[in-house]
């Protein structure tokens, strides 16, 4: 086990590479120059060559990624072209507001859709199951940002049941936290939601057919017991693989969400960097949730075996 | 226990306890939907106390569903009880509300089923599948429920109890599992226990190991059995009573000892007369001389060590050496994981075998590339088990026999014509080339398979227990057909089966495998009739019913063993 484990953060240092490679060279062949952003509409040729050469831009490309990756390597991930402040504090600063509506979002996502899931395996082809099949599509079908302004419409403004936006942290109290995080949270979940109880549902009407679940009644055996116990862990395989690549949808989501409730977080900063061609925030954000997945997978994959003792590593 | 006996059921006692365990009378079962079938159709039976009751018949004829019913466990979106009654001990299960049924289950009723492999919950270790069964009925301490899991799994005799309460199904072998199965059945003692083809999916030994096991702890705990199977030899061995169904009805009933000499009806007399004998058919004069398989020192071994992994291998198959003549039918039988199949699957370089050679009419193809195997192929075609999932479903009958030949060249019309031909040969008609598999009955989908791998008209066929999912009179039927096909077309075939009776029926040559490797070969009179070796003796041994004639409804000659027989002419308990 330990050594799977051992050999998959090995085998995702090429990943890295190649993100790292990738996310360079991309930015730098998209059109923008930062030089010409900080510079403003006023400046003279020689004020942008200036600028330039200030922030290594006028060096060869192979130069400029030695250089950053040589930089990597010892844990600096630079400074904004902008704001001159470290990458690493301006990720810092913006870091609770996002892991908060990430874990509070993949909370609701599992107490929401695995029952939902469940429940229409369970009563399939009932009034039930077409319920979360037509829940489930429409979560599908909407984009975040509508999800947003409908529910901060019905619940902030005209519920007036939460906040209409911004963030409250969790250290002023969990009850104001919550408050201000449910609606983005909500929102972020949707689709997600969806995704899951959607596929909790097909592995759980294939794990229904299976013989054993007759051998669980046949013992006697309460529904509950035979739905939870016998049935959900066997098809926990195939909803852990969705929850994991479904990861790539949440961090997407919280780009636009964070817009929507104007949340100061990451993907706030995200937005602000990539409008101002700041390439070491950039880059160092695009490598952070690329590690995050790779990182949320490979726990996925580890949790198979605690899942089912049939998966060895 | 007997809270619930009602006074006034025609079956009880003066004394007020029921005289049966189990009533059924007038079951009528049909399929839901704007136009329901009729699934069982006025089904009446019973079982006494501490009886053993067998409910033969072939698939399809109800008997699962007749114990689905019992048990409350029918698939509701696709059957439903009409009418008719069902009593557990005196207690009526239909009328009993989910809540009561549930506590019925395993402390009045249990059922144990075919698939040993599939009917244990893979993710659950064995301790907690037996003691959720303690947990859900009972209100014993845990201490209690670890002594009685623990002596329960002494009585169905499983070994190294400690480490098997810890393992998890996939750990066990399949007898095993088995037992578990009963233990989990009959930890709270049921009056009543339905066997679902409980040993159909093990070995021989296997099997009759389960049922003596099975015959004691009844004995022991006076359980009544309802023992559901399509084996015949089973039947003999050791049922009280028999029903026989058909079509969803019951066609015959009585002791076992007049349902196996004096059948009543064509349908008993019929099945008996499909049981293949197991004494050895009169040996074949040869026809040609020419060998079309030969292999040598044939050894497979899965997961050789290599730079990433160390350790010795599974040793599958080890210095096979068989030789098989044109028109000749050459078996290799043995028990699960023996190898047979292992073989089967590198003569027909399904798989690479690590060492020794396979002459195919003298060309050798044991090591040659995927290329230069290429014109070898079509010499050599496979029958596969399960004609349900060899056959591609999408595909037209036609097309899939068709495929072959067009890969070889040749042209589409000519080759749909060989394939209506080929199936009047394997006896469908003609018209059957543009339907599905789907249209076809179990037996039907094994003559179309049949036809499929004579298109490309081979020296060599290998059937992988080709027969042994399907019924005994139509297993009969495509003995007969095989043995046909042969002697019209001089095709060499090698037969793979764990079936002593069959291989005692169509085979020329006989090879015993056991862990990989040959301890008997010889003509099937010498190796069956009187084999040399204790391995194949075991095996003729554990071949149930094998001290009756089944085809004469008369016990063989000579038996004198002890068994159900000299009790079973004495009227049922």
């Amino acid at each position: 086990m330990l050594a799977y484990i051992l050999r998959r953060i090995l085998a995702s240092i090429p990943v890295m590479i190649v993100v790292a490679l990738f996310i360079f060279l991309l930015l730098r062949l998209t059109p923008g120059d930062p030089a010409a952003i900080i510079a403003g509409d006023m400046a003279t040729p020689a004020q942008l060559a200036e600028i330039r050469r200030n922030l290594g831009l006028d060096q060869p490309l192979l130069t400029q990624f030695v250089t950053w990756s040589g930089q990597l390597l010892t844990g600096d991930f630079g400074q904004s072209l902008i704001s001159r402040t470290p990458v690493l504090t301006l990720i810092g600063q913006r870091l609770e507001p996002t892991l908060s509506l990430a874990i509070v979002s993949m909370i609701m996502t599992l107490i929401l859709s695995i029952p939902m899931g469940v429940l229409a395996a369970w009563r399939h082809r009932s009034l039930t199951d077409s319920a979360v099949m037509a829940i489930s599509v429409l979560g599908f079908s909407i984009p975040i940002f509508v999800t947003g302004y409908i529910l901060i419409q019905v619940f902030a403004i005209d519920l007036k049941l939460f906040p209409v936006q911004g963030f409250t942290s969790i250290s002023e109290g969990i009850g104001p936290f919550l408050q201000r995080i449910f609606l983005p949270a909500l929102a972020l979940a949707t689709i997600y939601i969806a995704l899951i109880a959607r596929m909790t549902r097909a592995a759980m009407l294939n794990v229904l057919g299976e013989d054993y679940i007759r051998t669980a009644r046949a013992k006697g055996l309460s529904e509950r017991i035979v739905l939870f116990r016998h049935a959900l862990r066997n098809a926990a395989v195939p909803i852990l693989t969705v929850i994991g690549t479904g990861f790539a949808l949440m961090i997407s989501g919280v780009v636009v969400t964070e817009s929507v409730f104007n949340v100061p977080g990451l993907g706030r900063l995200t937005v602000d960097a990539i409008l101002a061609r700041d390439y070491p925030v950039i880059q160092a954000l695009i490598l952070l949730t690329s590690g995050i997945y790779v990182a949320v997978n490979l726990l996925i994959d580890v949790s198979y075996a605690f899942m089912d003792p049939r998966i060895r590593y | 226990m007997a809270g619930d006996t009602r006074n006034g059921t025609p079956q009880a006692a003066p004394d007020g306890a029921p005289a049966h365990t189990l009533v059924i009378s007038d079951l009528v079962v049909e399929t839901r939907g704007r136009e329901p079938r009729r699934i069982l159709d006025g089904v009446s039976l019973h079982v006494a106390p501490g009886e053993t009751v067998c409910l033969v018949g072939e698939s399809g004829s109800g008997k699962s569903v007749s114990s689905l019913a019992t048990m409350g466990l029918l698939p509701k979106d696709a059957l439903t009880v009409r009418s008719g009654v069902i009593e557990v001990e005196g207690e009526d299960v239909l009328s009993a509300s989910p809540k009561r049924l549930r506590q019925l289950r395993a402390t009045r009723m249990s059922m144990i089923f075919q698939e040993p492999m599939t009917a244990l919950n893979p993710v659950l270790s064995i301790e907690k599948q037996l003691d959720e069964v303690l947990d859900a009925h009972s209100a014993a301490t845990g201490t209690e429920r670890r002594k009685r899991i623990r002596d329960i799994l002494e009585l169905v005799r499983l070994p190294d109890i400690e480490r098997m309460c810890r393992s998890f199904p996939h750990q066990l072998s399949g007898g095993q599992r088995q037992r578990v199965m009963i233990a989990m059945a009959l930890i709270l003692e049921p009056k009543l226990l339905i066997a679902d083809e409980p040993t159909t999916a093990l070995d021989v030994t296997t099997q009759k190991a389960i049922l003596e096991l099975v015959a004691d702890i009844q004995k022991r705990l006076g359980t009544s059995v309802l023992f559901i199977t399509h084996d015949m030899g089973v039947v003999a061995d050791i049922a009280d009573r028999v029903y026989v169904m058909r079509h969803g009805r019951i066609v015959e009933d009585g002791p076992i000892g007049s349902i196996l000499r004096e059948p009543k009806k064509d349908y008993t007399r019929d099945l008996l007369a499909s049981v293949p004998a197991l004494s050895p058919r009169p040996a074949r004069p040869a026809t040609s001389a020419e060998i079309v398989l030969q292999t040598s020192q044939l050894t497979m071994v899965y997961g050789r060590p290599s730079f990433f992994r160390k350790g010795e291998g599974t040793v599958a198959a080890k210095d096979i050496d068989l030789v098989l003549k044109r028109g000749r039918t050459l078996g290799i039988v043995g028990e699960s994981g023996s190898g047979k199949s292992t073989v089967a699957r590198c003569v027909m370089r399904l798989l690479d075998p690590t060492g020794g050679s396979i002459r195919l009419r003298n060309r050798e193809i044991a090591d040659v590339s995927r290329r230069a195997l290429r014109p070898h192929r079509k010499r050599m075609q496979m029958i596969f088990q399960d004609p349900n999932r060899s056959l591609n479903p999408r595909l037209t009958v036609g097309e899939s026999i068709i495929e072959g030949p067009i890969n070889y060249g040749v042209d589409p019309d000519s080759a749909r014509n060989k394939a209506r031909s080929l199936l009047e040969t394997v006896g469908l008609p003609a018209d059957a080339i543009d339907r599905h598999p789907h249209q076809f009955s179990g037996g039907q989908r094994q003559r179309i398979a049949i036809a499929r791998a004579l298109a490309l008209e081979p020296d060599l066929l290998v059937a992988d227990e080709a027969v042994s999912a399907l019924d005994v009179s139509v297993q009969a039927q495509v003995l007969d057909l095989l043995d046909d096909l042969q002697a019209r077309l001089g095709v060499a075939l090698l037969f793979i089966t764990h079936d002593l009776r069959v291989a005692a029926q169509i085979c020329d040559e006989v090879a015993v495998m056991q862990k990989g490797r040959i301890v008997e070969c010889g003509p099937t009179g010498e190796v069956l009739g009187n084999p040399a070796e204790a391995y194949t003796r075991q095996l003729i041994d554990a071949a149930p019913g094998r001290f009756w004639d089944f085809p004469n409804f008369r016990p063989l000659a000579g038996a004198h063993e002890p068994s159900r027989q000299d009790v079973m002419v004495e009227p049922a308990r």
